[in-house]
């Protein structure tokens, strides 16, 4: 195995060679194929989504709150822009921030450097797949701006509402949103064989199977069930954009087809999906709790093997999504029975988690914060998720605002709190400065404890039967009391208070990167090999006759037989 | 808390399994959380104090996360028998009907068929009406859920019933009101812009209020 590596290896160097001379200036950064400036055009496109995916969840929670105000900065909200805004706010927080920034730029940044190759094995498909995704994040916002507006039909896009245009009213906007997600898919896709093969391929002499951090794991693991899960989508997308265009009927029960096979095709991707981007988020964050609390990872074997069993396992729960949508009853206690199952190896996961503090001497940087924050929020969505798995419970939360505020104390802690840990973790690598502490705690604070408040009041509308998607709740009596209107304002003024935060959050970003102490090689004490090159690392990773060896597991904080508390992998013994 | 009433026979069974589980789920949600904190507490940095050095394959310490493990697994089969029961009794099985009504769907509205004064669906005296559903209390309905156009979802949330309505099919359900008065019907599903505005009302009469509506409504529609 290292023999093969180490071949490999032997020709990237040449190839890389061969792309020093390459594009100069500006173009360097364009038409780089070096995976930390792809990881970077990742990072920063992802970023900028969230912005946009942040900004249409302040239009709507504003007329949520305040039904017909003209909100600042948009004007007054109809109810095609209400629809279109919601529609892709969650298009976009899940395929254009969680994915980009978690597997995409993490991926691309981490796994060659912690692998100890100098790139990944096919820097030309890398550079490919994120010309493709700016592609598919450039029609997507250019979709919002079509004759007839965005598509409003929900990111689940059910039809036969997303295949009709005279049903949907966006005839053009649903297709450009339908072309840009089947886009970001062959984006990932192409992202995710590089992932894979540079983890089985590239590694450094001596890393095997179990030396590997588990964040690289985890990421490989997610690339996987995403290739295994997007192929039925991809098909299914296909037929609603014939449907939408060409007028087939796969979906029209009037000529033979059935508005049901789009549920289940979507789905079982759909369910999947929320464990391609789990993995990588708890994968950042057992890696930052190790370093901070200077210990092994409790379990490094029982967490790999679990991170699997979840993945294999959520291949079976797909329709406890449509428990209520008109499959046939019987099949919904299969699904209950597949959907609790998964709590097992998800507590599994958390429980590890939690053990892995045991006997630390835990210290509490951003980084830290953020990853312990993780697990304290995401504890809170994962419980929730029993109720919505539960078929009897379901029948009730199905479609109210308890399964929104569920998903999003999942999504919020992986995609917004796990992409923060990282950024605050891995910044001294990527910019070679530290960040600002006090700045940092600041942002932290004022991000998670204004989260609560928003989705906290959400899960107790959705108990009062508040469902979801409604512009305005006048038409609806029971939903129309002050004592709910107070909670929805409650909800909207937490989320104004989280969006200002984030200011503080990009001033840290530009100061620390502008005046920031000078990060050296390895701020953090951390054993990985990311921290064994300069920051930022040279092209290459590592001068040619430094490339690293490896000689033990990544978590050897605090070992006996050890001065120094920590042991860094390519130290020889 | 919003008070939201119980307004069906099985509207409690649902309550009461949402209830137990919120027992279930909470303990372990605040056993973990009370851990977790706990564990952070215990062991932050001190000075000169080096951290244990732990596999996580010693039995004695690995106890902590399979004797865990294998309790979420006993509470998720608890959980699982209690969720498929209520389920069979809303869902899979249905008891004789006294009345069956039809409810249609369409871009955004819903029209209900009542069986009028001779209780049979698809006859001269069905009376339609939209956006308003009469019923008697105390009597099993059965409803026949249809769709014009897209997919829509026929929501109660008194009677904590919610069921797709999917076009080119006719799907059945139940329901038994146990309270009078009149309530929320909504579309849980997302049906394009007038999604907002697919409200409906349920009125919920007793014997004499119902044959009144009805002797009323049927004699103006049947000529």
């Amino acid at each position: 195995m290292s023999d093969t590596a180490v071949a490999v290896q032997h020709d990237e160097r040449h190839a890389h060679d061969d792309h020093h001379h390459g594009p100069q200036g500006i173009l360097k950064y364009l038409w780089s194929t070096d995976h930390k400036v792809i990881a970077m055009q990742y990072l920063f496109t992802g970023m900028f989504m969230a912005v946009i995916g942040g900004f249409m969840a302040y239009v709507f929670r504003m007329q949520l709150a305040f039904p017909g105000i003209s909100v600042p900065g948009f004007g007054q909200v109809s109810p095609g822009e209400y629809n279109a805004l919601v529609t892709n706010h969650g298009t976009i927080m899940i395929f254009w921030v969680a994915m980009p920034v978690l597997i995409a730029a993490f991926g691309n940044y981490l796994i060659p450097l912690m692998i100890g190759a100098d790139d990944m094995v096919f820097p030309k498909i890398n550079r490919l797949s994120f010309q493709i995704f700016l592609l598919s994040a450039l029609i997507l916002l250019a979709s919002l701006f079509v004759q007839g507006g965005g598509f409003g039909g929900a990111w689940t896009a059910y039809p036969p509402l997303s295949a009709v245009g005279e049903y949907n009213q966006t005839e053009l906007g649903s297709s450009l949103w339908l072309i840009a997600v089947a886009l970001e898919f062959v984006a990932f896709l192409l992202g995710g064989i590089n992932f894979i093969t540079t983890l089985m391929n590239a590694r450094a002499p001596g890393m095997k199977a179990y030396d590997i951090p588990l964040v690289a794991w985890m990421i490989v693991i997610a690339s996987i069930l995403f290739m295994l899960s997007v192929g039925p989508l991809i098909a299914g997308a296909v037929m609603l954009l014939f449907d939408q265009t060409l007028g087939t009927g796969f979906y029209d029960p009037a000529r033979g087809g059935d508005p049901i096979l789009w549920q289940h095709l979507f789905w079982f991707f759909g369910h999947p999906e929320v464990y391609v981007v789990l993995l990588p988020a708890i994968g950042i964050t057992i890696d930052i709790i190790a370093t901070f609390s200077r210990k092994k990872v409790f379990g490094y074997k029982m967490m790999l093997y679990t991170a699997v069993a979840t993945g294999v396992l959520s291949f079976f729960v797909w329709a406890h999504h449509q428990f209520v949508a008109g499959i046939d009853p019987r099949m919904a206690n299969v699904f209950t029975v597949t959907t609790l199952l998964i709590s097992v190896p998800i507590a599994e996961l958390l429980f590890v988690i939690i053990a892995t503090l045991y006997g630390g001497s835990i210290r509490l940087t951003t980084p830290m914060l953020w990853a312990l924050a993780f697990m304290a929020e995401f504890l809170l969505g994962g419980v929730t998720g029993i109720f919505l798995g539960a078929s009897g419970a379901d029948i009730y939360f199905h479609d109210t605002y308890f399964v929104l505020a569920h998903f999003h104390y999942t999504f919020f802690p992986i995609a917004i709190i796990g992409s923060f840990a990282a950024f605050t973790y891995w910044f001294p690598k990527m910019f070679g400065k530290m960040m600002d502490e006090r700045l940092g705690k600041i942002h932290f604070w004022g991000t998670v404890i204004p989260f609560n408040f928003i989705f906290i009041p959400l899960f107790v509308l959705g108990m009062g039967g508040q469902h979801r998607r409604i512009y305005n709740y006048q038409h609806f009596p029971e939903l129309a009391s002050a004592e709910m209107y107070n909670l929805r304002e409650m909800a909207t003024y937490a989320l104004l208070v989280m969006l200002a935060f984030q200011l503080v959050f990009f001033f840290n970003c530009i100061k620390s990167w502008m005046n920031g102490k000078a990060a050296g090689r390895n701020p953090w004490q951390s054993n990985t090999l990311e921290w064994t090159t300069e920051s930022p690392p040279p092209h290459g990773n590592w001068p040619v006759d430094e490339m690293p060896n490896v000689y033990r597991g990544p978590y050897e904080y605090a070992h006996p037989d050890r001065e120094e508390d920590y042991w860094p992998q390519n130290e020889p013994s | 808390m919003i008070d939201i009433i119980q307004g069906s026979t099985y509207a409690g069974d649902i309550d009461n399994l949402i209830l137990f589980m919120g027992v279930v789920v909470g303990f372990w949600f605040f056993a973990a959380e009370i851990m977790f904190f706990w564990l952070i507490w215990k062991y932050r940095a001190k000075d000169g104090q080096k951290s244990r050095y732990l596999t996580g394959r010693e039995r004695h310490v690995k106890r902590w996360i399979t004797w865990p493990h294998g309790l979420v697994l006993v509470c998720d089969i608890f959980i699982v028998w209690a969720s498929i029961l209520v389920w069979m009794d809303v869902k899979q099985t249905l008891p004789e009907a006294d009345h069956t009504i039809r409810i249609t769907g369409q871009q955004w509205a819903w029209t209900f068929q009542h069986p009028g004064a001779d209780n049979e669906l698809d006859t001269a005296d069905d009376i339609f009406t939209v956006g308003e559903l009469h019923i008697e209390v105390d009597k099993n309905y059965h409803f026949k859920l249809e769709s014009r156009d897209v997919v829509h979802s026929f929501s109660v949330p008194i009677f904590r019933i919610k069921q797709d309505a999917v076009p080119g099919r006719s799907i059945t359900g139940w329901f038994n009101a146990t309270v009078m008065g009149e309530y929320d019907i909504q579309c849980a599903e997302i049906c394009g812009i007038g999604h907002g505005v697919m409200a409906a009302r349920i009125s919920i009469e007793d014997a004499n209020q119902h044959a009144a509506w009805v002797a009323a409504n049927s004699v103006s529609t049947t000529p």
